[in-house]
């Protein structure tokens, strides 16, 4: 713990929770996109796959047990992310409090790392939503427990809520873009020859993250998906 | 060629600063930007007023005393250089220039363009060095250095602690520094026995003094006159 | 003036090591008690910090920088000899032994010399257990080149920056120490006066550069490591900072200052662009192997270099000296470039300056192998001057460089006031009349890492010290007479800036005391400095107060002392009637005007004793007796 502790204490600690925590982030995210693909192989495939979640690990696991230890680690995941990031930002305005007149940084350093605060802070009220909306369904006009089909169809064809993921999807990509390099980094992922790859690596990975979640309520609002 | 140049002006640090304004009238495009300085300077102290100030020595760009900001860009903007060693005629006439000093919590200002860079030195003291008593040492052969791992020691050992790296920064952070040095003492087998520790009071002290932290933005290498990356 | 050099007896070989046996040692719990004052960070400075703090002395640094990092030695380029000979080519301590002396034109001090020699292998062992990433060949050992004309590769190097590497890593060593808690490092701190108390030095007075307090510090023993004066002439290589200013005013508390007419001219720094230079940048002397040095047969020729056909070129070194050639060694180079620009065949805007052309050797070896070897000092010298070396010949032009004259100190490193020791460039150094290349680095570094802390101790344990501290009413005397200084200089107020004044006394001093000296103009410049003094004292204009950072009075200071200075610097030109090494009389030159020394009535070191500002100083010698090397001319025909 007193290790934890040190790593916590300092600010390469922080970074480094930051981007193991980012690894479980996007571990899930490209997960659950990939699962989520499953919509578009008919309502009965993706139901199962919504039970199969539940009933992971069986006969070891009681049903949703796998689920929920996968819940309590992304919700610490969650948790060490945003503290890590609340305490690093506050560090980094006291680091400088006097701003420049005039400051080429802007143009410098890519618009994806600049705006991962903001980023971070909108895929949070995403998440609030989106867990209200899928999960427990209280913004749900038309929520039926246990029938994901249903649910996720019906959700997305209410055009606000598809226009919240559709623009919710922005940040997103660009913060999984420079996260997912900046993880690369932090985590000494480091060699002469691959360098040049990192970039690429996670602009393509950002993208289909991006462009895989896009296809739900596109799908959905132009009716290849129905009920 | 004729220029406008907006100086920051701070007589200590208690005084708030403020931009002013001066016209650089006459410069020669093979003065260096500092002898443009100079030329100004001459001219306030005819008249009686303060030259500005800027820290410098060696104008040669090794020394890593000069340093501020022009137009936004540590050092100007020419890549890897040190603005003693920018010349004028990169610029043209009628230019206007936004000069201003490092702005980092951890760089105190201390007049003018001069700022109180001792965080670095304290950071170094911190570990950044290998415990050799003078006398001590067995022959200079006697520790074979591999070529490759001696050339990546000298490539970040270059680093002049000029402080553009932290200027740069969005997050006024010295990391670009901290593991240069980090960097070319852990390359050599000389600096094996204190590496871990090393790193982790250096961090420490970097934390303490106040830098923010790096979250791999990369303005940093792109600043940095001595061409040190975050690799 | 007593002027004991303290030689130790015997045979050359075992000097040193007999007299470390004899040196009085300081019981390792005293040492505690002993308070040492360090003036200067530089390569000899930290060193000395750092080991005498390891070796439990209480240690007070002192820098005008903002860090002990940015001393002027960081700023060398070339390399280090070493007596190693890792290259087996015939190298031994005996053999750079005697370049050394000889390099120096015999005006050297010969136990001095073999001490220095033999540490600097000991320094090499050090430098790399403290991680100077010195370059390396393949199999992991450690490269040379030869370097300044040696005969031999003994030069070790960090890149082009071996200076800087080395720096850092004494930097380090006395960062650690600072951690520690033994030095105490004062920065932007500069030293301002010396205090003599009983007739030995006992601490300094500095002017605090950020708040401008002017503090006093007691010890008990005092070291200088403040660096070279070459900024007397105004446009030099070293850094702006460096200064006269510490070494000087020790001169005046009673420090012989000894040979200052010994300055060393660079032959390849780049010419100065105009009125506003503020100072030359050293290109490589490396250049010099591949690069071919001429001037237009025609006096004042102003075509292109191109348009210049190879009969009407005057390759004067290679003409000169056929088998040197371009790489003649560094005074007759520079005094040769000297001859070119003096009689209208010099180059470029100002007609100051000669080619160093590489067109032969890019059509003999291709362009890429040319920017291969110096690819990085073509772009500086292309970012510098706006020319692309690679298309129009490089311009050169010789510049000061560094000064072998100094305080002058005994074997122990010890000057003529007791207490105050002199280790660096501030001392009257090894180097004689000139200095070969690689060695200014290794004398640094042998001063401080190896000699200093041994004989400091010698000094402290055969010393009777009365305890003082800073309260000592000499302290409040030296400092009132500081801060009058600062006082006047700020009241004067009149017309003319201290650059002002400093460009003048630098081009006066160049003109007339630079690579060629005459009687002659000695006297003239004699005869005008005290009126550029004079005239400083009632017209000079310093902005501000003394409260707080002031960067014109920091500068206003330092030139009122190379005023006073620079006068001793013609004064021992004119008086050694002679030429040897740097330092070249126009009168003494043989036949193909090569140097003439008279070792007859000059084989001494003049150490000259303060007599007031514009008084006549009054000399010292020191003689000097050649028992190994052979006093012979130097001949690079
Ligand atoms: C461009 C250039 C290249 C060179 N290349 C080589 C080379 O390749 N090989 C070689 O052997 N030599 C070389 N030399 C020479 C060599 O660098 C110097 O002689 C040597 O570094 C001097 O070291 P030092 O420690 O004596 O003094 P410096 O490094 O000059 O240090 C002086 C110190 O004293 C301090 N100081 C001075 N005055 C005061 C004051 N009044 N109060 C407080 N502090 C003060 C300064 O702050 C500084 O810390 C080169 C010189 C130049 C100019
Ligand atoms: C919930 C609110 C979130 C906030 C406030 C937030 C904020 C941040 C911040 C401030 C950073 C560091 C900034 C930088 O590197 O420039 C960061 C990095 C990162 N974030 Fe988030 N984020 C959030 C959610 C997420 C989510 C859901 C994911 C996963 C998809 C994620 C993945 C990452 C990754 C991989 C990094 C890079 C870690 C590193 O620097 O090594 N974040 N986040
Ligand atoms: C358009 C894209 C998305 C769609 C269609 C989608 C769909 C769904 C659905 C249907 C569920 C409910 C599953 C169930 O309860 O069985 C769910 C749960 C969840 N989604 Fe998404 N999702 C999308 C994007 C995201 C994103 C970008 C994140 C995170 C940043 C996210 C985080 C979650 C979480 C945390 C849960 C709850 C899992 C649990 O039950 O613990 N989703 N999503
Ligand atoms: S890393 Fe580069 S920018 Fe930062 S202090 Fe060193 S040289 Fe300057
Ligand atoms: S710009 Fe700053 S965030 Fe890190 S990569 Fe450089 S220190
Ligand atoms: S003045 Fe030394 S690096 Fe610019």
């Amino acid at each position: 713990m007193s290790r934890v502790l040190t790593l916590w204490g300092s600010s390469v600690g922080k970074k480094i929770m930051m981007a193991v925590t980012g690894v479980i982030l996007i571990g899930f995210i490209v997960a659950h996109m990939v699962g989520n693909l499953k919509v578009f192989m008919g309502a009965d495939a993706f139901n199962h796959y919504a039970e199969g979640l539940r009933s992971f690990g069986a006969p070891f696991l009681a049903h949703g047990q796998a689920l929920w230890i996968a819940r309590i680690v992304l919700l610490v995941a969650v948790v060490i992310h945003i503290a890590a990031a609340t305490v690093l930002t506050l560090q980094s305005k006291r680091a400088r409090p006097v701003a420049y007149k005039k400051y080429a940084g802007d143009m410098v350093f890519s618009y994806a790392s600049r705006t991962m605060v903001w980023g971070g802070i909108i895929i949070l009220l995403f998440v609030i939503y989106h867990l209200l909306h899928f999960t427990t369904g209280d913004v749900h006009p038309d929520f039926i427990p246990g029938n994901a089909y249903h649910n996720f169809v019906s959700g997305f064809q209410s055009v606000p809520a598809a226009l919240v993921y559709i623009l919710a999807m922005i940040p997103l990509g660009l913060h999984l873009y420079h996260g997912f390099w900046s993880m690369l980094q932090t985590l000494g992922a480091n060699n002469d020859k691959y360098n040049h790859l990192r970039r690429p690596i996670a602009a393509g990975l950002a993208l289909l993250v991006t462009l895989g979640n896009l296809s739900f309520p596109i799908a959905v609002l132009s009716g290849v998906l129905k009920l | 060629m004729n220029l406008t140049l907006h100086v920051w002006r701070q007589a200590g640090s208690a005084d708030a600063g403020r931009f002013e304004t001066y016209k650089a009238d006459g410069v020669d495009e093979h003065m260096s930007f500092l002898e443009m300085l100079d030329m100004v300077n001459e001219g306030l102290i005819k008249d009686g007023r303060m030259p500005i100030a800027f820290d410098h020595d060696c104008r040669e760009g090794i020394c890593g005393m000069c340093g501020f900001m022009i137009n936004g860009e540590p050092h100007g903007p020419l890549p890897s250089t040190t603005v003693c060693q920018l010349h004028m005629r990169n610029y043209k006439d009628g230019d206007e220039l936004w000069i201003e000093p490092w702005r980092a919590r951890a760089f105190p200002v201390i007049q003018d363009l001069v700022v109180n860079r001792g965080a670095f030195d304290r950071i170094v003291a911190s570990g950044g060095y290998i415990t050799a008593r003078t006398g001590s040492a067995p022959d200079a052969h006697a520790v074979l250095v591999p070529k490759a791992a001696a050339d990546l020691a000298m490539d970040a050992a270059e680093c002049i602690a000029c402080g553009a790296c932290v200027a740069a920064c969005p997050n006024a952070s010295a990391m670009l520094f901290t593991s240069a040095k980090v960097m070319h003492l852990g390359a050599l087998p000389q600096g094996q026995p204190e590496r871990y520790t090393r790193v982790v009071e250096m961090v420490a002290t970097h934390d303490t003094e106040l830098f923010g932290h790096c979250t791999n933005h990369g303005a940093c290498q792109t600043a940095c006159p001595k061409d040190i990356t975050v690799d | 003036m007593d002027l004991k050099s303290n030689i130790p007896d015997g045979p050359i070989e075992t000097k040193w090591e007999s007299h470390k046996f004899d040196l009085k040692l300081v019981n390792p719990a005293n040492k505690r008690k002993y308070n040492v004052i360090v003036v200067g960070s530089g390569l000899a400075g930290a060193s000395a910090a750092a080991t005498m703090a390891e070796l439990g002395y209480n240690v007070q640094c002192f820098c005008f920088q903002d860090s002990p990092r940015r001393a002027h030695s960081i700023a060398a380029q070339g390399g280090i000899n070493a007596a190693k000979n890792y290259q087996n080519d015939g190298d031994s301590v005996y053999r750079l032994f005697y370049d050394t002396v000889k390099g120096g034109d015999f005006r050297a001090r010969e136990a001095n010399v073999y001490r220095l020699a033999e540490i600097s292998l000991q320094i090499m062992d050090h430098c790399v257990a403290n991680g100077v990433p010195f370059a390396r060949e393949y199999g992991g050992y450690l490269s040379n080149r030869s370097f300044g004309g040696a005969q031999v590769s003994r030069t070790f190097y960090a890149r082009g920056q071996t200076g800087q590497q080395l720096l850092l890593g004494a930097y380090q060593q006395l960062e650690k120490e600072i951690r520690s808690g033994k030095v105490q490092m004062y920065t932007r701190h500069e030293m301002l006066d010396v205090v003599v108390i009983d007739g030995k030095a006992r601490g300094i007075v500095t002017r605090d550069l950020v708040t401008g307090k002017i503090e006093s510090w007691a010890a008990d023993a005092v070291v200088l490591a403040t660096g070279g004066y070459a900024n007397a002439f105004y446009l030099s290589t070293n850094a702006k900072g460096c200064n006269v200013t510490a070494a000087w005013r020790a001169h005046k508390k009673g420090a012989g200052f000894a040979n200052p007419c010994f300055t060393q001219i660079h032959p390849t720094s780049i010419p100065p662009a105009g009125e506003h230079q503020s100072k030359l940048t050293l290109m490589s002397e490396s250049l010099r192997n591949d690069g071919r040095i001429w001037v237009p047969v025609k006096k004042g020729d102003t075509r292109a270099p191109d348009q210049i056909p190879d009969n009407e070129r005057d390759y004067y070194l290679e003409r000169f000296y056929p088998s040197y050639g371009n790489l003649a060694p560094r005074d007759i180079a520079s005094r040769r470039a000297k001859e070119m620009v003096d009689e209208g065949r010099g180059v470029g805007p100002s007609g100051v300056g000669v080619y160093l052309d590489f067109r032969d050797a890019i059509k003999r070896l291709g362009r890429d192998v040319i920017a291969e070897r110096y690819g990085n000092l073509f772009d500086m010298y292309a970012n510098i001057t706006g020319e692309n070396p690679y298309e129009v010949p490089m311009r050169i032009y010789p510049a000061p460089h560094y000064t072998m004259g100094g305080l002058w100190v005994d074997y122990n490193l010890m000057s003529t006031l007791p207490g105050l020791h002199v280790i660096g460039e501030a001392n009257f150094s090894d180097h004689g009349a000139n200095r070969l290349g690689a060695s200014a680095l290794m004398q640094g570094l042998a001063d401080g890492y190896f000699i200093i802390p041994l004989t400091i101790g010698n000094y402290l344990a055969s010393t009777k010290l009365e305890s003082v501290t800073a309260d000592h009413p000499e302290f409040k005397a030296v400092e009132a007479s500081v801060r009058l200084t600062a006082e006047t200089l700020l009241a004067i107020n009149g017309k003319r800036t201290t650059a002002d004044f400093h460009k003048e006394l630098g081009s006066l001093v160049w003109e007339y005391c630079g690579m060629a000296r005459s009687a002659e103009g000695l006297k003239k410049a004699l005869a005008r400095i005290p009126e550029i003094r004079e005239e400083f004292w009632s017209n000079v204009k310093v902005p501000g107060t003394g409260a707080g950072l002031n960067q014109s009075l920091e500068h206003a200071g330092r030139v009122a002392d190379f005023l006073e200075f620079a006068e001793l610097l013609c004064y021992d030109a004119l008086d050694r009637d002679e030429s040897c090494g740097g330092h070249f009389r126009v009168e003494h030159a043989t036949a193909e005007g090569e140097a003439k020394r008279d070792d007859e009535n000059f084989a001494y070191s003049s150490v000259w004793e303060f007599t007031g500002v514009g008084n006549t100083p009054i000399k010292h010698k020191e003689h000097l007796t050649f028992e190994h090397v052979h006093l012979a001319q130097r001949s690079y025909k």
